[in-house]
């Protein structure tokens, strides 16, 4: 016994390093298998609070570029309304728009902290469950798609970005219902990866990829990018396209928030299929 | 520890931690050279301390960059091996003679003083990007991590620690 106390006492610092090596080590695992931690995230009130106001006063540089963007998608959003009430002439008046009827709702919210250096990046934006933001749902940017909500505090939200290891969405080439699985492998933030396409299917470099149906989290159609170069995988049956971005995963400011109403319904009919694809 | 050191502790943890997530983090120089100045809060903490006191304040920085960098728990870790391993390097750097009270880090020569950083730098970035990747399938691309950030933080933290370093007394 006395032994064991002065062993302790001897090596108390080891132990004592061991014993918090542990407790890393636990996160690291946990965070390597399943979702990050539900309370130690940059999505609490304490440094979510202060990416907010270091944002609030770096926002001002950015104003500019971050307007003429804008601009530029309203005037694309505005070109295709018009053209359409030309095109279909369709009465104005027998169209009713019922809300509670949209099959999609949308939130715009900003990012409040950016991150694609690592190789399992996480966002957050500042909007929260206060918005009616909830897990699972899809984030998009003007010129394409940035990731899913993964936590959410009351004010602000954690969104794991496609750049990020875990990431598995579903995408189709674009006039094709061709789909695959677009992922990341973590070597350059500018290109993702989209697999699972067959080798039976013509390609062209610069073809465009969108989002596919299967997704139960975002609409179909949303462009994402254009393939940079055509690879077959290991097993020579299909491709393994690298997918340049629409966006610039480094300089984003304003997104939406996509949350699909019909989703519990959609999940319930596909809960026997177990190797649901988001 | 004197109550004026007590509170330049508690300030330099605030600082670097504040620097480091809301300037380092987001220089992203070449897409993924972040460097990491907070390794300076091993460096300048005083020698002669409660080791098990610095055990748990290296963990509880290491921890709260974590939390802001949704990094769990790779930089606690890290951390938490260079400030278990700081006496073994600092006698590997400056000899026996750290040990005696008179002993003050600013009075060794420079080379010594940036070995003594370099190898903290050098384990610290080791085992972070090591459970960053967490497979060694990717081999090279954490080595090509490891040399270039290590290159970046050196050279940030040789800067900070002339620029504030402490004044002799």
């Amino acid at each position: 016994m006395q032994q064991i106390i002065n062993f302790i006492f001897r090596n108390k610092i080891l132990l004592l390093y061991l014993f918090l090596l542990l407790i890393a080590m636990g996160f690291t695992i946990q965070s390597h298998s399943y979702h990050q931690s539900k309370f130690f995230n940059s999505a609490n009130w304490i440094s979510g609070g202060i990416y907010k106001t270091s944002n609030n006063i770096s926002d001002y540089f950015n104003l500019e570029i971050e307007n003429e963007k804008l601009v530029q998608e309203n005037i694309r959003l505005k070109n295709l309304l018009y053209n359409r009430a030309y095109k279909e002439e369709q009465v104005i008046d027998t169209l009713l728009l019922d809300t509670t009827n949209l099959d999609y709702t949308i939130v715009a919210a900003k990012i409040i902290k950016n991150s694609y250096s690592l190789l399992d990046n996480y966002i957050t934006l500042n909007k929260g469950a206060k918005h009616g933001i909830k897990q699972d749902m899809g984030v998009i940017t003007p010129n394409g798609i940035l990731g899913i909500i993964e936590n959410t505090s009351n004010k602000f939200s954690r969104v794991q970005s496609i750049l990020n290891r875990r990431s598995n969405l579903n995408a189709k080439l674009k006039n094709t219902e061709n789909f695959g699985s677009l992922i990341w492998n973590g070597k350059d933030y500018n290109t993702v990866q989209l697999i699972d396409i067959p080798r039976r299917i013509p390609l062209k470099v610069g073809d465009t990829i969108l989002t596919g149906a299967a997704s139960s989290i975002f609409p179909e159609n949303i462009p994402i990018g254009s393939i940079k170069k055509i690879d077959l995988d290991v097993s020579k049956s299909s491709y393994s396209l690298d997918i340049q971005l629409f966006n610039d995963m480094t300089n984003i400011k304003n997104v939406y928030i996509i949350n699909n109403k019909n989703r519990t319904e959609l999940e319930q009919l596909e809960a026997k299929n177990s190797n649901v694809q988001y | 520890m004197s109550s004026t050191n007590y509170l330049i502790t508690i300030f330099r943890f605030t600082v670097l931690v504040l620097v480091q997530v809301l300037l380092c983090n987001k220089i992203g120089f070449l897409g993924f050279i972040n460097p990491m100045i907070y390794i300076l809060f091993i460096y300048w903490y005083p020698i002669k301390q409660n080791r098990a006191v610095f055990l748990l304040i290296s963990f509880l920085l290491g921890f709260t960059i974590d939390i802001f960098s949704d990094t769990l728990a790779f930089h606690s870790a890290a951390t938490i091996t260079i400030a278990f391993l700081r006496p073994t390097i600092m006698r590997f750097c400056f000899g026996v003679n750290f040990e005696f009270q008179s002993f003050k880090i600013n009075t060794v020569p420079w080379i010594q003083k940036i070995t003594f950083l370099g190898l903290l730098i050098f384990i610290h970035h080791t085992v972070f990007f090591t459970l960053e990747v967490f497979s060694f399938d990717n081999f090279l691309l954490i080595l090509k991590k490891i040399v270039l950030v290590i290159l970046a933080s050196l050279l940030l933290c040789t800067l900070f620690s002339s620029l504030f370093s402490i004044k002799k007394e």
